[in-house]
């Protein structure tokens, strides 16, 4: 640390014991690499090995179970048992012994706090599908007709592949706020003072704004998805069908609205609802931006911090029963389209 | 342009008036091609401002982001330094957790990875009992909230002595409940893209491999995953970007224990500690995303056809 300029300052070290995380944990980790990969191809082989030793006519009957065993295993321990346990566990009390029936979930929904917790998903359940997809259509329509549009994709495409803390650190510095008699750093209240003349805006603790500062930095990062998705619906378009529309002379607002919008609602559906269930999950953006305050609190938040910093399981449970029920229509949707694409394979 | 290009007027009354259409014609096209290209530009423009200030802010001196606007950096003098990075790899425990990030995604991209493979063919090629209802129940278990297994998981967890206390033959036990728990998660969509690919490999391969002789074990070695890389490679990408990015589930299961924090809580609880730090934010940012961002564009036409196999059903 000497080296360095005087400017910096010298960050809070934890107490990290760096050899030997590296000496115990590399060897590991290299173990791992190595020997999952062998220990699941070994299971398949020898028990392969086994099934053959069965009468032929079984075989083909006991063999698959073989094949789905370990992903059921996990599946069913990682997903369906929990799921199983914690519907059960929203009707009990806080220590788990007492049945109260829909107790908890009476007093979560009388509670101001989880009311505004509601009113916010619903918010982002209409805020961020809407932006997304009007956002991701626009670009795949606009960027389709230029010559650069290969570059213009990669770079809205980027914030997929960053995590929401570092998108959420990103905007941080964007809605930054300075007192009104420094210059503002931040490049939103730069153009609010600069350009507008106004006033600088807290824009993550004014509860005017914040929820919609919020919810465009996750607009901002799966934007880029809905393009790229959007994109590959409209080249599978017929070039044909647009020319023929063309040369019937309706115009370009007519052959979006009447041809593009119609044969690209398929996939828009799909990029909806899959924006409808990022949605209701959401939680590390706000997570890291304002910890819940300011009004900005949403259901999988508030989970975690009843689970965490409260310990408060029935609440914690019933607040994720109530995250699964929302879900729900989007699942028995999601499931009908599914069957009906697999009816016309 | 294919506009001006649609319509020739079929009979010119004069060749003048023809050639002044058509001229117009081309201008008025021109016109709207470069407000479309100025459009495009903008809207471009402004989704990378906002990660463009982040960058240039982690290469200027400290406390300088806090005075003046990035934009100004731009402008001469030119006062550029890598003292935040600098800081940030020496000082800060983000090295370890960058450690710890590749300690946790690795086994929890393999081991899904191959669970879902073996799955995704009996899937596919195999007829048993139940198959389509089983294959169902997994495609909408993509839309359950992970939220709703973090308890009864917590108290399995605690119970086995699954927590980053623990010791497991010198490995940190939380390592192993994230792999678990990632493993799990990650199943549903990996066998869902997975067995979509396997489906429409043509069946006549299937039909003479087994002629020949070869048993399942074979054919899936020698036939479905040589030929199934392309799909493969993009659900590696998928399963790597979605748990080195993954906050939550590393939250839930290790907590904020420095041995075994990944990038995303560490940089977390520095936005916590931000005040007098957050110079050094910015390069940490950065740091951690480095790795995402080299498989990204490295592998970007996996990862895209990824997307559209998972989401653009058929």
């Amino acid at each position: 640390m000497d080296a360095m300029t005087p400017l910096t300052v010298t960050l809070p070290m934890l107490d990290v014991d760096w050899e030997t995380l590296v000496s115990v944990n590399l060897p590991t980790l290299l173990f791992v690499i190595v020997g999952v990969p062998l220990a699941l191809v070994g299971y398949i082989v020898g028990l392969d090995v086994l099934v053959r030793r069965l009468p032929k006519r079984s075989q083909p009957s006991v063999r698959p179970w073989v094949w789905v065993a370990p992903a059921i295993f996990f599946v069913g321990l990682i997903l369906v048992y929990p799921m199983v346990g914690t519907v059960v566990r929203s009707f009990f009390d806080r220590r788990g012994d007492a049945f109260v029936g829909l107790g908890n979930f009476v007093r979560l929904l009388t509670d101001h706090g989880v009311l505004i917790v509601l009113r916010n998903n619903l918010l982002w359940l209409l805020l961020y599908p809407g932006l997304v997809l009007l956002f991701g259509l626009l670009l795949a329509v606009l960027s389709d007709r230029v010559k650069f549009e290969k570059p213009v994709k990669s770079l809205i495409f980027m914030p997929m592949a960053i995590s929401f803390v570092a998108m959420a650190i990103i905007w941080q510095f964007v809605y930054y706020y300075k007192d009104p008699s420094e210059p503002q750093t931040g490049i939103l209240n730069a153009v609010v003072v600069n350009i507008f003349h106004g006033l600088p805006i807290t824009w993550i603790q004014d509860t005017r704004f914040n929820n919609f500062a919020l919810i465009f930095i996750g607009v901002w990062g799966a934007t880029g998805f809905a393009m790229v998705i959007l994109s590959a619906a409209l080249k599978g378009i017929p070039a044909e069908l647009l020319e023929a529309a063309r040369v019937d002379g309706a115009n370009e607002r007519t052959i979006f609205r009447r041809i593009i919008l119609p044969l690209m609602m398929p996939t828009i559906v799909v990029v909806g609802t899959t924006m409808v269930i990022f949605a209701l999950k959401a939680f590390d953006v706000v997570y890291v931006m304002t910890a819940g305050n300011y009004n900005t609190d949403i259901l999988a938040r508030r989970m975690y911090a009843e689970l965490y910093s409260a310990g408060n399981y029935a609440n914690a449970s019933a607040l994720a029963v109530i995250l699964l029920l929302a879900v729900v229509p989007v699942l028995i949707f999601n499931l009908r389209q599914f069957r009906a694409v697999e009816a016309r394979r | 342009m294919s506009v001006a290009t649609a319509a020739p007027p079929a009979t010119p009354p004069a060749r003048s008036k023809a050639a002044r259409t058509r001229w117009s014609q081309r201008l008025s096209a021109n016109v709207s091609s470069a407000g479309l290209n100025v459009a495009v530009l903008a809207l471009t423009l402004a989704w990378i401002v906002p990660t463009l200030g982040l960058l240039i802010n982690s290469f200027r001196p400290g406390g300088a982001f806090n005075t003046s606007g990035w934009w100004t950096a731009l402008a001469p003098p030119f006062n550029f330094t890598l003292d935040s990075y600098r800081a940030v790899l020496g000082a800060s425990d983000l090295a370890p957790s960058f450690f710890n990030s590749f300690m946790i995604t690795i086994p929890a991209t393999i081991i899904p990875t191959a669970v879902a493979a073996f799955a995704a063919y009996a899937f596919s090629w195999m007829r048993f009992w139940g198959r389509d209802w089983i294959f169902l129940a997994l495609v909408g278990l993509l839309a359950v909230p992970l939220q709703v297994t973090f308890i009864p998981l917590l108290t399995l967890a605690v119970h086995m002595g699954l927590t980053s206390g623990n010791n497991f033959f010198g490995l940190n036990a939380g390592f192993l409940a994230v792999w678990i728990a990632h493993t799990g998660y990650g199943l549903p969509f990996a066998i869902y893209l997975l067995a979509n690919f396997f489906r429409v490999l043509p069946q006549d391969l299937f039909e003479s491999a087994e002629i020949d002789g070869a048993g399942p074990v074979t054919v899936f070695f020698r036939l479905v995953l040589p030929l199934s890389v392309p799909a493969i490679a993009s659900l590696v990408i998928f399963q790597f970007l979605w748990v080195w990015n993954d906050l939550l589930v590393a939250l839930i299961y290790v907590g904020g224990t420095p041995e075994v924090a990944p990038l995303t809580v560490t940089l977390t609880n520095l936005v916590g500690g931000l005040g007098q730090h957050i110079e050094y934010l910015t390069a940490a940012a950065f740091v951690s995303m480095v790795v995402p961002l080299i498989v990204f564009f490295a592998l970007r036409r996996y990862f895209v056809r990824g997307i559209l196999a998972g989401s653009v059903k058929g």
